[in-house]
């Protein structure tokens, strides 16, 4: 191992060993099968394949015009549309992607805190929605100064679905039921709460919305403004998004109270042993993990002029659990794999339009968390070496980067 | 003298509590109290069998807040019972508990229904059949809880069975392969679940997780891009004929919900206690239990651990696939975008209510349909009334549980934990 080469070599291994060629991969075969579905179920394609032997090229084809077409109009949808009329137009996709990526990060943050404590909180939903409740309340029922008003309105998402994890986490912490039933029962019953306030005039309901659930608009003083002006619909949800991403990155990073939660997750008994209070760390979690999801919550309760309903939870709890996956619940991470799920539901109706169903999206999105739930899957599939023990790589980074190489 | 006692024993240890009389106490006071003395005024009229049927029997009518009162203190006195059960250190029989729900149920129904009918056949008939799917589900989580692996893909199974029998039934007009179909892409699916689980020692709940997002995202778009386009052939296979049994079905009230049913029915019933009867007395069962509770030790004894697991969760697979097919060819026709809607973490709800027994969840499985049915109909005779909190009932009967209130329920010792053979 002392020979530049056979180090170079080891380094080599690493990367490929490394999650994020992992990542970078599976992303890769997620689209891959996505393709495939969208070539499966194109008529042409299928019609081509009757005489396959004598024209392969009609079939072939009919796949390559499919594929690009479809994830063409994804980019387009999603990131730059360079057959708008003008720039502004053009650039929309992006902002539009950064608007409906921003509730995943957030929300994607707060699972992921989860998972590095060794919680699976499947709750974001009923979180979400009990950020909404909470949020719409402020924004609808109390009069307050523009600005303070939203930042009363977003803090009381925060505390509303902080209030739904602390739930969870005392019930955990007191009695050890399972995390994972607690949250999906309350996912249920946050639902219907929140559709019973709906229908109630005297609670959230908006006057003129005769029977059906739905709540008054957030105040114009609490909703949150437009980033860019009125030709996009981006708001300072992004910003509050980022500032979560950075508040996560610090917390689990460089505080105390982080290193005490990736404690926990590591070894509850090893955490126990060095006096760490498990049971009141797992209450801890949960309630700082649903606080991030808060976030979320008042971001969908104050990012829109129209009131809420039942669906405006739009599944982003769910949503976030593949974002957490995806990002390897690291902030950098959550951050990228929030905006690429953002980018397919900001890319889905440009799909929708040349016809191919956005839905496969879903297919992608499953497959690439799928293959990132296994990794070695991906290594079988790649012939990937496996996790290294050496750090070869962090000798060349130290290297390279002066700080007198990694330990 | 420490060596008398008992080291690690049952009646010592296990003190039975005072949680099941107080919650059932509590529960008769407000049954008392809502639905009787400050409950509708108004006669409900109970119909206990139906036009059609061979014997009929007399309608009951009842003043409601009447029937609330008389409810509310026999629910009590099983309470008081209850609790001098508990005085003693036993356990409140699950017959007793069975009789008090009823109770509970009735004056519940009563209440809906002032001045009003309940119609008592088609409310329990309906109730059944909505909850044979989350019932196979919930037998597919016990097969495969037992034996140590979390399943959080029964949604995914229920889907997948849903889309398939639909489809496949459909296109070869043939039901009985429909619903194989059913079966066996379910089945397929749990064997990924499986072999995540048990050869790549992956995360089993995200597993489950990501099964079914990838499912839901797969029927999502194959019903967009084709059955939508081409529904007629593809989408439209009917659904089973309902089967009479002879005199069976003319045995009043339980005869029109019990033997008057589609074949999904029937397999429901016949499956629960089958699974019962395998589970817990036949040596298969004992091995899967062994396998569930000390993996190690099962290995010991050469019992092959992976082999076990795999074919356990396959085969729950199986089951849920066929309460998929019962959603679509068994009840509602056709295939809807995410039409099992949550069942599947229902029957997750429901096996850990009925404590990862086959019957006591089967039970479990009934209250979550009776809740749906409920709903929907409590809507129709009074319609001012939040039926939101109907719904919400059951999801919180299961918080209840899973703290331990009634009754601790003790998941299988090694769920969710991986075996390496070392």
């Amino acid at each position: 191992m002392s020979s530049p080469e056979a180090r170079f070599n080891q380094a080599i291994k690493e990367i490929l060993a490394g999650g994020l060629t992992r990542t970078v991969l599976s992303v890769i075969l997620g689209f891959l099968v996505g393709a495939l579905f969208m070539i499966g179920s194109n008529k042409e394609f299928l019609e081509g394949l009757t005489y396959f032997f004598s024209r392969p090229q009609d079939s072939l084809g009919a796949a390559w015009t499919v594929v690009s077409d479809g994830y063409g109009a994804l980019f387009r949808g999603s990131i730059f549309n360079a057959e708008a009329e003008d720039l502004i137009k053009a650039f929309r996709p992006l902002t539009e992607t950064l608007r409906l990526g921003a509730p995943l990060i957030a929300a994607g943050l707060g699972i992921g805190l989860a998972f590095r404590v060794g919680l699976f909180n499947i709750g974001g939903t009923g979180q979400l929605i009990f950020g909404m409740i909470f949020s719409t309340w402020v924004a609808t029922r109390i009069e307050l100064p523009i600005v303070l008003h939203m930042i009363v309105a977003l803090i009381a998402g925060i505390l509303g679905a902080c209030l739904l994890g602390a739930l969870v986490g005392f019930l955990k912490a007191r009695t050890g039921a399972h995390e994972v039933i607690l949250t999906i029962m309350l996912n249920y019953i946050a639902i219907y709460f929140f559709s019973f306030l709906m229908r109630d005039p005297a609670l959230l309901q908006e006057e003129r919305a005769s029977g059906n659930p739905k709540a008054d608009p957030a105040a114009v003083t609490a909703q949150f403004p437009k980033l860019f002006g009125d030709e996009y619909s981006l708001h300072w949800g992004l910003v509050f998004s980022i500032a979560a991403v950075i508040v996560y990155w610090w917390l689990m990073e460089r505080s105390t109270i982080g290193y005490r939660l990736r404690m926990v997750g590591f070894n509850p008994d090893a955490a126990k042993t060095a006096g760490i209070n498990v049971n009141r760390t797992y209450v801890l979690a949960m309630a700082l993990s649903a606080a991030f999801v808060g976030v979320a919550g008042a971001n969908q309760a104050l990012g829109t002029a129209i009131g809420v309903t039942p669906s405006s939870h739009a599944g982003i709890g769910f949503d976030a659990i593949t974002v957490a996956l995806l990002g390897g619940s690291s902030a950098p991470g959550i951050l990228l794999a929030g905006l690429l799920f953002g980018a397919f539901k900001a890319g889905a109706p440009a799909m929708q339009v040349i016809g191919v169903s956005p839905e496969v999206l879903g297919i992608v999105q499953g497959a690439i968390v799928l293959f990132i739930a296994a990794p070695p899957l991906i290594r079988a599939i790649f012939g990937l070496p496996k996790p290294q023990t050496t750090n070869a790589l962090g000798a060349i980074r130290g290297r390279v980067f002066g700080k007198g190489g990694a330990k | 003298m420490s060596w008398l006692k008992p080291v690690s024993g049952i009646n010592s240890e296990e003190r039975v509590g005072f949680k099941s009389p107080i919650v059932m106490g509590v529960l008769a006071l407000v049954v008392l109290y809502f639905f009787g003395i400050a409950g509708r005024s108004g006669q409900t009229v109970f119909e206990l069998t139906r036009k059609q049927d061979l014997i009929q029997l007399p309608v009951f009518e009842i003043a409601s807040a009447q029937l609330g009162v008389i409810t509310g203190v026999i629910m009590l006195l099983v309470a008081v019972v209850s609790l001098l059960l508990s005085l003693r250190n036993s356990k409140t029989p699950i017959w007793l508990v069975s009789i008090y729900g009823l109770l509970g149920v009735t004056a519940l129904l009563g209440w809906l229904a002032a001045d009003n009918t309940v119609p008592v056949v088609f409310i329990a008939g309906t109730a059944l059949v909505l909850a044979v799917p989350i019932m196979l589900g919930a037998m597919a989580g016990v097969m495969s809880e037992r034996s140590g692996i979390t399943n959080i893909a029964i949604e995914g199974q229920l889907l997948t069975g849903a889309f398939m029998a639909a489809v496949v039934s459909s296109i070869t007009d043939n039901f009985a392969l429909g619903i194989f179909a059913a079966m066996f892409t379910a089945a397929l699916m749990s064997m990924v679940l499986a072999v995540f689980a048990i050869k790549f020692l992956a995360q089993q709940i995200i597993v489950g997780v990501v099964l079914n997002v990838l499912v839901i995202g797969i029927t999502n778009f194959l019903y967009q891009q084709w059955l939508t386009e081409d529904g007629e052939n593809v989408n439209f296979p009917g659904t089973l004929d309902i089967i009479k049994i002879p005199f069976l079905s003319d045995i009043p009230i339980l005869g029109p919900v019990l033997f008057e049913n589609r074949i999904t029915v029937f397999a429901a019933l016949l499956i629960v206690p089958l699974l019962w009867f395998v589970l817990f007395k036949t040596k298969l069962g004992l091995r899967a239990r062994a396998v569930g509770e000390h993996p190690l030790a099962a290995d010991t004894v050469g019992i092959n651990v992976s082999r076990t697991r795999f074919w356990w969760v396959t085969i729950g697979g199986a089951i849920a696939g066929l309460g998929g097919a019962a959603l679509t060819v068994g009840n509602a026709g056709a295939f809807g975008r995410e039409m099992s809607g949550g069942f599947g973490f229902i029957a997750l709800a429901v096996v850990i209510l009925g404590r990862w027994h086959p019957i006591s969840a089967a039970l479990a499985a009934l209250l979550f349909g009776f809740s749906i049915i409920l709903r929907v109909w409590a809507n129709q005779v009074s319609p001012g009334i939040p039926t939101d909190f109907i719904t919400m009932v059951p999801y919180i009967v299961t918080i209840i549980a899973v703290v331990g209130f009634v009754g601790q329920s003790r998941p299988p010792k090694s769920l969710a934990i991986p075996y390496m053979k070392g």
